[in-house]
């Protein structure tokens, strides 16, 4: 007899050494640099892991009882693996980047490296995945129960409650898997936390579930019966049966596809999938043939899962035999105990591999984010300070596997037999299922927060376990059944399967629309209206841009320096010196850095350092870990938001151009302006020049025309010669004056005029200029009136260019008034710090239109062709140019026919002021005159001082 | 970056053909008690768009290198 429990336990441990011997040998391998598991098709197979003992025995369960209902579990992941290319390649470039252990660390570190949020993802995942070890437990204690006991096929098997501790199968087969993951998975600590061994093993359990599986499908669907019609043709005569050939039995259609999206959520958030498919991936560009060899390898281990429901049912009718152990119970039914054997290490393999990862990825997740945290909080322990951490820390992982095997075994006795293996396995679906929303958030949408990821992650999961995973006790009598029948307390409202009143929908389903509304909803509602902290911002745009960047474009939110020392005694704690060496010297010979020479450690050193940690305490602890040994300087929002944006640079730039453009664009503007300046200008003096020759040539040719006539008419009588002599002289005088206004003129328009200032006494001015006109005055038989101010303030001016501008009013006064009774009027006051000067005339007056044109340069009103001209033309703009700039104004007011006045300011300016005060002056006059801006060095302080 | 994204497209076309195919009404349309080649056509037409996607996946990202 060849099914003997020596024997069968011989085979077991031949197949768990053949496991060892391959890990130890692709360990080996890996460590020499030549991985084994470095090709696409050992990283497909290892992704297999997803089929456990549910697919190796409950699928054909569940087949028994729904015909295709096994199904969605499949071709949701299979779907989902087709968007793979896009999402989990982000995933994975993502985890590489940051140096991801495990899916706790990856939802964390999005949300700000929170330990908090790693923590609560940890919980999740161990309360979460104990119904699917206990699937596993369960699957194999019962395979080892079916194998040993089966010379008693029809008898009921033990309920696995009712025994023994120490005399359960179960209990072994859970202490034997722990020391499996534990020699797995915990041999080192490695900086990237990848375990070549375990998946090549991984890969091997694959290979062989999948073999054993066909083979029993084969021999069940062509030995046993006649192949596929012969199955279906036998299970289409009983009706019960063929009822499982339509949707009939197989749940709603919503409930189907509820299941084939909890499935796809499955195949990507189960830890066990992340560790897999995210951080032993080796290469990214794996993941292509991974798409679809996995759909594939899933169609294959499943196309013989319906012929082996049917024959079972039809061998075993009436539910005679468990449909979950047909696997095994249909060839030992038939004496083939070889295949029997075959099909128990299939589903031994197939449960071992999944116990391994999970708890391999469970301890990882366990040791980095829950305790190691913790212990790093607590500083009486002084943990940072200890030296080889790594020891610390393998020993917790290893702690962990067991506890969560032993947990998984407390809910396997609890719950018993009360479920079938694919709905305990459903409810560890619907656990990980909440990780969804705060991970396709993370790596999509840049708002996504920290505290929205905590609130629907924590609500998902309060309404999950209270909707699946404690009815699932209350149904092993460990909570009150009227718990489920009529809720807590008898509130109907509240009963776990009908939450709110929703019935008549699947339990799974029920908890999945409730606790997914109440996490996605949590997520996104606080997502809106909270607020991100710097380093939450800065994670979010590394993940959803992660394509964008490249590893040089480093995010640098370390702004300190520290020691290369100090950094590497942080490292040797958790991983082995030899090994940081490796890994610090790479870094040095990438950045030209010699270390005897170089300790200063800049923040892109401890950013490197910190991924290194990561790899090996996640990244929660790394920050933390580094941030006791690095003095970090807080980083300003406004700085993460420079850094960080992508975009920013470029919005920097393009705002760059535009206000380099607005600037060129005003450059342009004014250097038209001043071009038509200049234009003006020249224009200005094209015409000023032919003004002025031509009023040069009057004068000119008067001389001319009277020297010939003296000349030729030598025997002119004295009294003729005498006028015309008389002529001559005034002609030459008008000239000489005409040059010398030319001359002031260009002198103060071009700043070149010298200004001697002195302290002016306005009224004596204008006392001494009425005295040297006194004598023109009478001989034109001219009355002057005067009304001024007993005594002025002084200003301060040129003397002698006041007295010109007093004398060339005067002057004009006295040639314009009236011809019979003329009069002139001179006035002086002081007003509000100001000096009026007024001189008026009762002449002809000036027409308004006329009022402005006689300040411009040789425009003198009246008809020039007709009327000899009687100044120059330049007297009133000079006179102008000087009261300007002196600060002041010149105008005139006049009413056609009743003589005019002119008006000139001056601003009172005492010298006994500060210079300030003079200046302020003076600076008022340049500014009046924009032109004589320049001027002011030119008559400068010196002359003021003087 | 081209290739990159329209085998990245392909396969969301793939993905959305699959999940019509796998729901109702599709699947309600083969929900009968008719055999094909002695198969319940449930399961012929369940295996075979399943097949269908898998191959579609292979040519869309290994024949287009």
């Amino acid at each position: 007899m060849m099914l003997q429990g020596g024997i069968i336990l011989l085979f077991s441990l031949a197949y768990i050494g053949i496991l060892f011997a391959i890990a130890y040998y692709s360990d080996k391998r890996s460590d020499a640099g030549r991985s084994v598991i470095s090709n696409p098709y050992i990283y497909s197979l290892s992704l297999a892991v997803y089929c456990t003992a549910w697919t190796f025995y409950g699928s054909v369960g569940r087949a028994a009882s729904t015909g295709i209902g096994f199904l969605p579990i499949y071709l949701g992941p299979t779907l989902m693996i087709a968007l793979w290319y896009l999402v989990m390649r982000k995933i994975i470039r993502i985890s590489k980047y940051n140096r991801i252990t495990s899916i706790a660390d990856f939802i964390s570190s999005r949300y700000g490296k929170s330990s908090s949020l790693a923590g609560l993802v940890t919980v999740i995942a161990v309360v979460g995945i104990i119904p699917y070890i206990s699937l596993q437990l369960d699957g194999v204690s019962t395979s080892f129960a079916v194998m040993w006991q089966h010379s008693e096929l029809s008898t009921t098997l033990p309920t696995p409650g009712t025994v023994d501790i120490l005399g359960d199968t179960s209990f072994y087969v859970a202490l034997l898997l722990a020391l499996f993951a534990i020699i797995f998975g915990t041999r080192h600590l490695d900086t990237t936390e990848r375990h070549e061994g375990l998946v090549a093993a991984i890969a091997f359990e694959s290979v062989v579930k999948l073999v054993a599986f066909l083979v029993i499908g084969a021999y069940v669907s062509f030995v046993l019966f006649n192949g596929f019609g012969d199955i279906f043709g036998q299970a289409a005569q009983s009706p019960e049966l063929s009822k499982l050939f339509t949707m009939e039995n197989a749940g709603t259609y919503t409930d189907w596809t509820w299941l084939m999206f909890l499935s796809m959520m499955a195949i990507m958030f189960l830890p066990r999938q992340f560790q897999m498919t995210v951080v032993e991936n080796v290469n990214e560009n794996h993941l292509d043939k991974a798409i679809w060899l996995l759909p594939l390898y899933m169609l294959l281990i499943n196309i013989f899962v319906l012929p082996i429901a049917l024959g079972g049912l039809l061998l075993f009718p009436n539910g005679a035999v468990d449909a979950d152990t047909f696997v095994l119970t249909i060839p030992i039914s038939q004496g083939q105990e070889e295949i029997a054997m075959l099909a128990f290490i299939g589903g031994l393999s197939a449960a071992t591999g999944m116990v391994i990862v999970a708890t391999v990825s469970l301890s990882t997740m366990v040791s980095n984010e829950l305790v190691m945290p913790i212990l790093l909080h607590f500083g009486p322990l002084r943990l940072a300070e200890r030296r080889d951490l790594g020891g610390v820390l393998l020993t917790i992982r290893r702690g962990t596997i067991i506890m969560v095997l032993l947990l998984g075994y407390v809910y396997f006795r609890l719950t018993g037999n009360a479920y079938t293996l694919v709905s305990i396995g459903l409810i560890s679906f619907a656990a990980v299922a909440q990780f969804a929303p705060a991970i396709f958030g993370g790596i999509y949408w840049k708002t996504g927060n920290h505290l929205g990821a905590m609130v629907g992650l924590s609500a998902g999961f309060v309404v999950w376990s209270y909707t699946l995973f404690l009815p699932s006790l209350a149904e092993s009598g460990f909570l009150p059944p009227s718990f489920i029948e009529s809720g807590p307390f008898g509130i109907t409202l509240l009963k776990p399967y009908a939450l709110f009143g929703l019935s008549g929908l699947d339990p799974i389903t029920h908890s999945l629309f409730w606790s997914m509304l109440v996490n996605v909803g949590g997520y996104m509602i606080l997502s809106l209206v909270g607020r991100q902290s710097v380093i939450e911002h800065s994670q979010a745009a590394q993940f959803v841009d992660v394509f964008k960047q490249t590893p040089e474009n480093d995010f640098r939110l370390w702004r300190s320096t520290s020691s290369v020392t100090v950094l590497r005694s942080i490292l040797e704690q958790f991983i082995s010196p030899t090994r940081v060496n490796e890994a610090l010297n790479d870094y040095a010979k990438k950045h030209g850095l010699d270390w005897s020479k170089d300790d200063v450690a800049d923040a892109a050193l401890i950013n490197y350092t910190e991924r290194l940690l990561a790899g090996s305490v996640g990244s929660a602890s790394a920050r933390v870990l580094l941030a006791s040994a690095v003095k970090e300087e807080p980083v300003s929002m406004d700085e993460v938001m420079y850094m960080l944006d992508e975009t920013s640079k470029v919005i920097a730039y393009s705002r760059e151009l535009e206000i380099k453009s607005k600037e060129l664009e005003q450059a342009t503007s004014e250097l038209t302006a001043a071009n038509e300046q200049l234009k003006e200008l020249d224009r200005l003096k094209d015409d000023f020049i032919s003004t002025v020759t031509h009023e040069l040539r009057t004068p000119l040719t008067s001389i001319r025309a009277f020297s010939e006539i003296l000349h030729d008419n030598p025997d002119l009588d004295a009294e003729q010669r005498g006028k015309f002599m008389a002529i001559i002289l005034k002609e030459t005088e008008r000239l000489t004056r005409l040059i010398n206004n030319v001359l002031d003129l260009s002198k103060i328009e071009s700043g070149k005029m010298e200004w001697h200032l002195t302290a002016v006494d306005l009224k004596e001015l204008i006392e001494d200029a009425l005295a040297s006109l006194e004598q023109v005055i009478k001989e034109g038989n001219i009355e002057l009136k005067t009304d001024m101010a007993d005594q002025v303030s002084l200003t301060v001016a040129d003397r002698d260019r006041i007295t010109q501008v007093m004398l060339n009013l005067l002057s004009n006064a006295i040639k314009f008034c009236d011809n019979e009774a003329g009069w002139i009027k001179v006035q002086l006051k002081e007003q509000d710090s100001t000096l009026n000067v007024a001189v008026s005339d009762n002449g002809p007056g000036i027409k308004p239109e006329h009022q402005e044109i006689i300040f411009e340069k040789f425009r003198q009103v009246g008809d020039t062709l007709t009327e000899k001209p009687q100044g120059t033309g330049l007297g009133l703009p000079i006179c102008r140019q000087i009261v300007t700039y002196f600060g002041g104004d010149l105008r005139v007011e006049s009413v056609l026919g009743h003589g005019a006045t002119f008006h000139f300011t001056l601003p009172v300016v005492s010298p006994a002021d500060d210079e300030s005060g003079v200046e302020a002056g003076f600076s008022t006059a340049v500014f009046a005159n924009g032109k004589s801006s320049n001027r002011q060095g030119t008559y400068g302080k010196e002359s003021i001082n003087r | 970056m081209n290739r990159f994204t329209i085998i990245g497209q392909r396969l969301v076309a793939i993905f959305l053909l699959g999940c019509l195919l796998f729901n109702y009404p599709l699947l309600s349309i083969f929900s009968t008690y008719d055999m094909l080649w002695g198969i319940p056509i449930l399961y012929v037409y369940a295996f075979s768009s399943w097949l269908i996607i898998i191959i579609l996946m292979i040519i869309v990202i290994e024949i287009r290198r």
